[in-house]
C-alpha cells in the first residue's frame, strides 16, 4: 500500500531540515504504519510530556517487536487519561492492576509468556515517577533484582501530578508542589540527594538502563528499540515535563525537556551492566536559570532580589553531573 | 494412594498434581513448607512447564500472579498472617479484575503482639475483599479443596483462598489419600480464561471505572459469588464420584439431626468440638455440629436451613472483631431464623490458645444451662487482664501491655490445663 509519511520539522531547534538528512533518520510525525499504541482521543492535558514520551515509546516498543507487545501500566495520569471507561486509547494488550505493582505484574506476564512458550511476545511496565521512584520501587527492585524480561519505563515528571502535584521522591530541591509549599525560610522540595533511580537501576547490574527526555524522540525511540533487543531486566528514565505541575506554557514541553539536558539537570546516557556506555552530550551549554526561569514552581527563587544562593545549589548540581557524565564535548570541558 | 506425610507437604503434591503454570513463593511462616516443595518439584523438572518465581514481598507475589493470570498462565501462591495484610490491596484488585488465582492461606494470627501461632483473623481480614474463602477441616480437606478451588475459581473467573489452620494441619503428619494425575486431569479441564492479555486479541484490563457503572461491576462479582454457592454442592458430589471421598461442599452437619444446641466452627477445630459433642452424646445431651467449609460466599439458605431446628447455636470461632465480638456470628446471626439471642458467640484458641475438650463441655453446657455470655473468651485469664487494667488505672505511664503481661506471667509457653 502507498502512503504519504508527513514530515516533521522542529523550530526553534538546532536540527537542520527534516530535507538535508537520508531517508532512514527523518523523522515523521505520522505515517499510516505506525501503530499508534496510545491513540488520540485520551484526555492528557494540552502539552502533556508524559503523553507524548509514552507514544513514542510504545510505537518503538512495538515496531521492535513486530507489534508482539504487552503493556504493564501503575496507577497515575498515564492510566487516568487514556483508560476512562467504557473508552481505552491503548491498542495494544494493556493492563492496570494498582500503584505500587506494576514491575511485578509485568514478571507475572513474561513468566506466563515464557511457560506458554510465546517468548517472542515482549513486556513493558510503565509507570510515572511516583510509580517507580516511590510506591513501586520495592517491586521494581525485584523485578531488576531476578533480572526478569520486561523493560520498565519511568515517565518522570518529577512528582504526583494526578493528585494535584505532591512532593516524590523524584522532586528536584527547592521546587514548589502542593507538599513543598514556597513558603517560609526555605520555600519549595527540600535539598536532599532524591532518588536515583537509573543510578540505582544500574547498581543491579541489569544489561540495560537509558535515560531520555521528549525532546529528544529519535534518541528516545533508538534506545527503546535497543531495550527491545535484550532479553533480562531494562530501565528507561524518560523527563516529561508537566505544564500542570511545573507551572510552564503547555507549548514549551520540549523546550524545557531540552533545557533539563542542555543545563545538565538531567544527565542523558546509556548504560550496560552498571557501567556508562554512551552519554548525550551537551550541545549548548545553558545556565540553569534558563531552565528554572521558566517554570512557576521555581518562581519563588526569582523573586526581588534572586535566591542566588538556592540557583548556586542547583547549579553545582547541574556542573556535578556535567563531570561525573562527560556531558560536554572534551575541548568545551577542558 | 495413601501417604503418611505433613500437611504442607500433601497441598504441595495436590497444586503440583492441578498442573500450576506460574507459582510465586515468598516466606512466612506457616506457610512455608508448601513452596518449599512446589519449588523442588519445579527446579527437578518433576513439575513443568512451570515458573517458580522467588518475589522480594507478598506484595509482589500477588502481583505476579495477577500478571500471570492476566495473561492466562493458572497461577498459584500461599501466604499467611502478614503477609496476607501485606498483600491486601492485590488480594482486592485480583478479585476485582476476576481473575483465578489460588492462594492458600495458612491461618495464623496478626501482631501486635506478633505471633506466629494458628488462629483466623489474616482470613477473616479479607472477608470482604471478592475472593471464594473455604476452610479445611483435615489435612485431606486441604489437599482436596484446593484441587476444587482451580476449578471453581476458573468456571467463575475468581480467586480462591483456600484455608488451613497453620501448624494444626500445614505441619501434621497424617494419613493422606492423595489422587493420581489422571484422577486430577479428568477433574480439572485446562484453564481457558475469559480474558487474556494476548496480541492478536489486544483488551484494556482495569480501566478506571467511574460511578456511572462501578454500581454493576460490584453487584456482578456479588452475582458470581452467589453462582458460586449453586455450582459448589454439585462439584463436591461430582468429587465424591471421581475420587471417592467427601470433601468441600458448603457445610457439613454432625450429629444435628435432633439436636436442641448446634456448635457452629470452621476449620480443624471442628475435630476437637466432634470429640466433645460424642462425650455428650453419650450423656444424652442433644448437641450436634455445623462445620462451614464455605464460608465466602456466605451459604445463607444452607446455614438456615442446617441450623432451623436447633434451640440454641454456639458459634465457636478464632478471630475476634474488636470492638463487636464475634464475625462468624454475626454471619450466623443473618442466617438463623429464631430468636438472635440465642446465637452465642465463643472466641477461642487466639494466637494459638489450645482448644481443649475440657474447656469447650464446660461452654456447651453453661450454653445449655443458659448461663453462657453473648460473647464469651474461651480460657480466658482474668487475673492477668485485670492486673494489666489495674496497672493502667493507677499509673499513667504503664509501658507496654504485651511485655507487662509477660513478665505478670513469669514464664512464657503455653499454658495447657
Amino acid at each position: 500500500m502507498s502512503y504519504q509519511p508527513v514530515k516533521f520539522y522542529q523550530t526553534g531547534t538546532f536540527t537542520v531540515g527534516n530535507r538535508l538528512l537520508p531517508p532512514d533518520v527523518r523523522s515523521v510525525q505520522s505515517t499510516q504504519r505506525r501503530t499508534n499504541s496510545l491513540n488520540s482521543g485520551h484526555r492528557a492535558c494540552q502539552g502533556c510530556g508524559e503523553a507524548l514520551g509514552a507514544r513514542y515509546a510504545m510505537d518503538a516498543a512495538m515496531e521492535a517487536t513486530d507489534r508482539q507487545l504487552i503493556a504493564a501500566n501503575a496507577t497515575g495520569c498515564l492510566e487516568v487519561f487514556s483508560t476512562p471507561y467504557p473508552e481505552t486509547s491503548w491498542q495494544i494488550p494493556w493492563i492496570h492492576s494498582v500503584f505500587g505493582n506494576t514491575a511485578a505484574v509485568a514478571t507475572g506476564i513474561a513468566a506466563a509468556l515464557k511457560v506458554k512458550g510465546r517468548s517472542e511476545v515482549r513486556v513493558v511496565a510503565q509507570g510515572g515517577d511516583g510509580g517507580t521512584t516511590d510506591i513501586g520501587f520495592g517491586c521494581l527492585s525485584g523485578m531488576f533484582e531476578r533480572n526478569d524480561d520486561v523493560l520498565f519505563i519511568c515517565y518522570d515528571n518529577e512528582a504526583y501530578m494526578n493528585t494535584g502535584v505532591q512532593r516524590s521522591s523524584a522532586t528536584p530541591g527547592a521546587a514548589r508542589t502542593a507538599t513543598t509549599m514556597a513558603v517560609g525560610e526555605a520555600p519549595g522540595n527540600v535539598f536532599g540527594q532524591g532518588k536515583n533511580v537509573p543510578a540505582i537501576a544500574m547498581a543491579h547490574e541489569i544489561p540495560y538502563v537509558a535515560t531520555a527526555t521528549v525532546a529528544e524522540l529519535h534518541d528516545l525511540e533508538a534506545k527503546v528499540k535497543t531495550a527491545m533487543g535484550i532479553r533480562g531486566a531494562r530501565y528507561i528514565h524518560i523527563l516529561v515535563p508537566c505544564p500542570l505541575g511545573w507551572g510552564h506554557a503547555s507549548q514549551d514541553t520540549i523546550r524545557i525537556a531540552r533545557l533539563a539536558k542542555e543545563t545538565g539537570l538531567f544527565p542523558v546516557f546509556e548504560a550496560a551492566y552498571g557501567e556508562v556506555t554512551s552519554v548525550s552530550r551537551i550541545r549548548r551549554r545553558q545556565p540553569v536559570e534558563a531552565y528554572l526561569r521558566p517554570q512557576k514552581r521555581f518562581a519563588h527563587l526569582f523573586g526581588d532580589p534572586p535566591n542566588s544562593a538556592v540557583i548556586a545549589q542547583l547549579q553545582a548540581l547541574a556542573d556535578r553531573n556535567i563531570r561525573r557524565y562527560g556531558l560536554l564535548e572534551p575541548q568545551e570541558a577542558a | 494412594m495413601l501417604k503418611q506425610v505433613e500437611g504442607s507437604r500433601a497441598v504441595a503434591e495436590a497444586i503440583a498434581l492441578c498442573r500450576p503454570e506460574v507459582i510465586c513463593a515468598y516466606p512466612i511462616s506457616p506457610q512455608t513448607h508448601i513452596v518449599e516443595a512446589l519449588g523442588e518439584m519445579v527446579k527437578r523438572g518433576v513439575l513443568a512447564p512451570c515458573e517458580f518465581i522467588n518475589v522480594e514481598s507478598e506484595f509482589a507475589a500477588m502481583s505476579v500472579a495477577i500478571g500471570a493470570s492476566a495473561a492466562g498462565a493458572r497461577a498459584y501462591t500461599a501466604t499467611a498472617s502478614q503477609g496476607l495484610l501485606f498483600m491486601a490491596e492485590a488480594v482486592f484488585n485480583a478479585s476485582g479484575l476476576g481473575l483465578p488465582v489460588v492462594m492458600t492461606v495458612a491461618n495464623r494470627a496478626i501482631g501486635a503482639p506478633i505471633n506466629i501461632w494458628n488462629d483466623h483473623t489474616d482470613a477473616m481480614s479479607q472477608r470482604d475483599c471478592g475472593w471464594i474463602q473455604l476452610f479445611a477441616e483435615t489435612n485431606q480437606e486441604a489437599l482436596d479443596l484446593h484441587i476444587q478451588a482451580f476449578r471453581l475459581g476458573e468456571e467463575l473467573s475468581l480467586p480462591v483462598m483456600v484455608c488451613m489452620d497453620g501448624f494444626i494441619l500445614t505441619h501434621a503428619y497424617e494419613r493422606v489419600d492423595m489422587p493420581t494425575q489422571a484422577q486430577v486431569d479428568a477433574y480439572l479441564p485446562p484453564y481457558t480464561p475469559r480474558q487474556s492479555l494476548d496480541p492478536s486479541e489486544p483488551v484494556s484490563i482495569g480501566a478506571m471505572v467511574g460511578p456511572e457503572a462501578f454500581m454493576e461491576v460490584r453487584y456482578l462479582a456479588h452475582v458470581k459469588q452467589m453462582r458460586a454457592l449453586e455450582l459448589i454442592p454439585g462439584w463436591a458430589e461430582e468429587f465424591r464420584q471421581a475420587f471417592g471421598r467427601d470433601s468441600g461442599g458448603l457445610l457439613h452437619s454432625y450429629r444435628s439431626e435432633d439436636a436442641e444446641l448446634i456448635v457452629v466452627a470452621l476449620g480443624s477445630v471442628l475435630g476437637t468440638i466432634k470429640d466433645s459433642v460424642d462425650a455428650m452424646r453419650e450423656r444424652g445431651i442433644r448437641i450436634g455440629v455445623l462445620g462451614i467449609t464455605c464460608f465466602r460466599p456466605w451459604p445463607h439458605d444452607a446455614v438456615r436451613a442446617a441450623l432451623a431446628q436447633a434451640k440454641q447455636v454456639v458459634v465457636l470461632e478464632k478471630s475476634l472483631a474488636v470492638g463487636l465480638g464475634g464475625i462468624v456470628s454475626t454471619n450466623v446471626r443473618t442466617s438463623y431464623t429464631g430468636d438472635a439471642r440465642a446465637v452465642r458467640t465463643v472466641i477461642a484458641g487466639l494466637g494459638g490458645r489450645p482448644i481443649t475438650r475440657t474447656a469447650l463441655e464446660s461452654a456447651f453446657t453453661q450454653a445449655l444451662e443458659g448461663s453462657l455470655e453473648a460473647l464469651s473468651f474461651l480460657d480466658l485469664d482474668r487475673s492477668v487482664v485485670e492486673r494489666a487494667l489495674a496497672r493502667e488505672r493507677e499509673v499513667r505511664r504503664s509501658g507496654p501491655i504485651a511485655e507487662n503481661i509477660l513478665r505478670d506471667l513469669g514464664v512464657v509457653g503455653a499454658r495447657i490445663r
